[in-house]
């Protein structure tokens, strides 16, 4: 399977099954879009006739690309057949380790956020806080659970995991403690909105969290309209100052971070909100589309496809613009390896919900992911007694590239690996049904991801910016 | 003349062999691969 896409004046053709990418001028362009289906006479005769008083386009022009096709073909570069679908059937009976954990530390939250998916951070259930007990007990869990693997993360998580901060830091001190010992590395990662953000916590977040996600919704009118304290007064001047003393200490100790944002039907014009992000002097920006019920008024539409599709490709261009001017900063869809990216292995399985990443609630109980918190249908076991419902764990299993009739002649499955379980479950009432909105938004930001990538390498018309 | 460029990528076949060790951090798209 191939796909080929033209924009901003290239015209790309990725090869879904080898992962190949190529640029190839125009007339090589329409015979590979003719190629499977046609006979070489009746190509090169649509072709002259196409580029008739063309002088460069003769019956020899397009003899040396049909030479060229047959040679990548014969190198599987191109028009290579899907060879995984029964490694995907594997899927099922294949042993899982757990690797992930996302630790629910605190089920409150210090904002009042109307478009939060937690419930204001209680997932629809009572306040509560994640005893240091319960965590130590869940750092246990995932060693004895996690098998051969060494690389072992923890996400703080909430509501607000800053309002149960002493826990998280003692959890980290005890799994430094013992990670040597048991032959694991703990990666800790911390996701805030800021509001008790101080020179105590980035310190300490610089010593042990590997990433750390900050939540800001770009302008202060589009995050102050939906990001409130309790008391209804907008977030956005407490914590913009705070996150940008955290993110100059944070580059000068050399670690990650990203400011995350949420766009909504408000602003279909998220690139602006991106834009202001950069110019607060953020680098590492991402910003995510609302997924919720679509009565909400504030939920994306079908017909706000264009206006978002504009976005991301005038996102991409303008990402290019600044590198070029120096003040370049990046995006997390659009950070795409194309020679050190995951093996078919991931590319299938995808995500690992259910079956290597859980979510901890602060009582201990065990859920796919932490969207799906909060949902008794959903119950997976506790951390004492571990996962004992198997057949829950077993349905996200076959949650995969190849799990979706609907996906079987999408050319970016091997990129989504068949999408979001908890978007597909919202949208569809079906972990294994498909959010069509979401894809069609994906699609997009590959297409935007590789033409980045290949400006990045000085190609086509974009290029020169090494 | 070329008329198509193709662009370094890994391949996709050969991670059937070189691949899934399990070491990556839980989009697909973005990860990096840990071997």
């Amino acid at each position: 399977m191939i796909h080929q896409y033209q924009l901003r004046g290239y015209n790309i053709v990725l090869d879904v099954f080898s992962g190949s990418v190529h640029v190839v001028d125009d007339l090589a362009y329409d015979i590979i879009g003719m190629y499977e289906n046609s006979s070489r006479e009746s190509i090169v005769e649509a072709m002259l006739d196409k580029y008739a008083g063309n002088p460069d386009v003769t019956r020899d022009s397009i003899g040396e690309i049909f030479s060229e096709l047959e040679e990548l073909r014969s190198r599987r570069k191109l028009f290579v057949p899907d060879i995984y679908e029964n490694h995907a059937m594997d899927l099922k009976s294949r042993h899982t380790e757990i690797k992930a954990l996302c630790l629910h530390v605190a089920h409150t939250c210090n904002l009042n956020c109307s478009y939060c998916f937690a419930a204001q951070g209680k997932y629809h259930g009572e306040r509560a806080l994640m005893t240091y007990e319960v965590g130590k007990r869940a750092l246990d869990f995932l060693m004895e659970q996690s098998g051969n693997r060494k690389n072992l993360e923890v996400d703080f998580f909430g509501g607000e995991p800053l309002m149960n901060w002493d826990v998280c830091k003692r959890l980290v001190k005890y799994a430094r403690s013992v990670e040597k010992e048991r032959g694991k590395n703990f990666r800790f990662t911390l996701t805030t909105n800021g509001m008790l953000l101080d020179d105590e916590v980035t310190a300490f977040c610089n010593e042990e969290m590997h990433n750390v996600v900050l939540s800001l919704d770009g302008r202060k009118e589009i995050h102050d309209h939906w990001r409130k304290t309790t008391s209804g007064k907008g977030s956005y001047d407490v914590i913009v100052p705070k996150f940008q003393s955290f993110v100059r200490a944070r580059e000068k100790a050399g670690k990650s971070y990203y400011i995350r944002g949420t766009y909504t039907g408000l602003n279909p014009d998220f690139l602006q909100d991106i834009l202001h992000m950069a110019d607060l002097g953020f680098r590492e920006l991402s910003m995510e589309p609302v997924v919720c019920d679509p009565s909400e008024p504030y939920a994306l539409r079908q017909e706000d496809l264009p206006k978002l599709m504009e976005q991301y490709e005038g996102l991409a261009v303008e990402m290019i613009r600044r590198k070029q001017a120096g003040n370049g900063f990046t995006f997390y869809h659009y950070m795409i390896d194309l020679t050190g990216g995951p093996c078919i292995y991931k590319r299938i399985s995808g995500c690992g919900s259910g079956t290597e990443y859980l979510a901890v609630t602060p009582t201990g109980e065990l859920y796919p992911c932490h969207q799906f918190v909060g949902d008794p249908k959903f119950r997976m076991g506790d951390i004492w007694e571990g996962v004992t419902r198997t057949d829950i764990r077993d349905e996200f299993k076959l949650c995969n590239a190849y799990a979706r009739a609907e996906c079987r002649d999408c050319w970016a499955k091997l990129y989504c690996s068949g999408g979001c379980a908890a978007n597909a479950y919202h949208a569809s009432g079906d972990i294994r049904g498909i959010y069509p909105f979401g894809c069609e938004l994906f699609r997009k930001r590959m297409e935007c991801a590789i033409l980045l990538k290949l400006a990045e390498q000085g190609i086509g018309p974009l290029g020169g910016v090494k | 003349m070329k008329h198509i460029q193709t662009v370094e990528t890994r391949d996709m076949e050969k991670s059937l062999q070189n691949g899934g060790c399990g070491e990556c951090q839980t989009g697909v798209a973005n990860q990096q691969c840990e071997n």
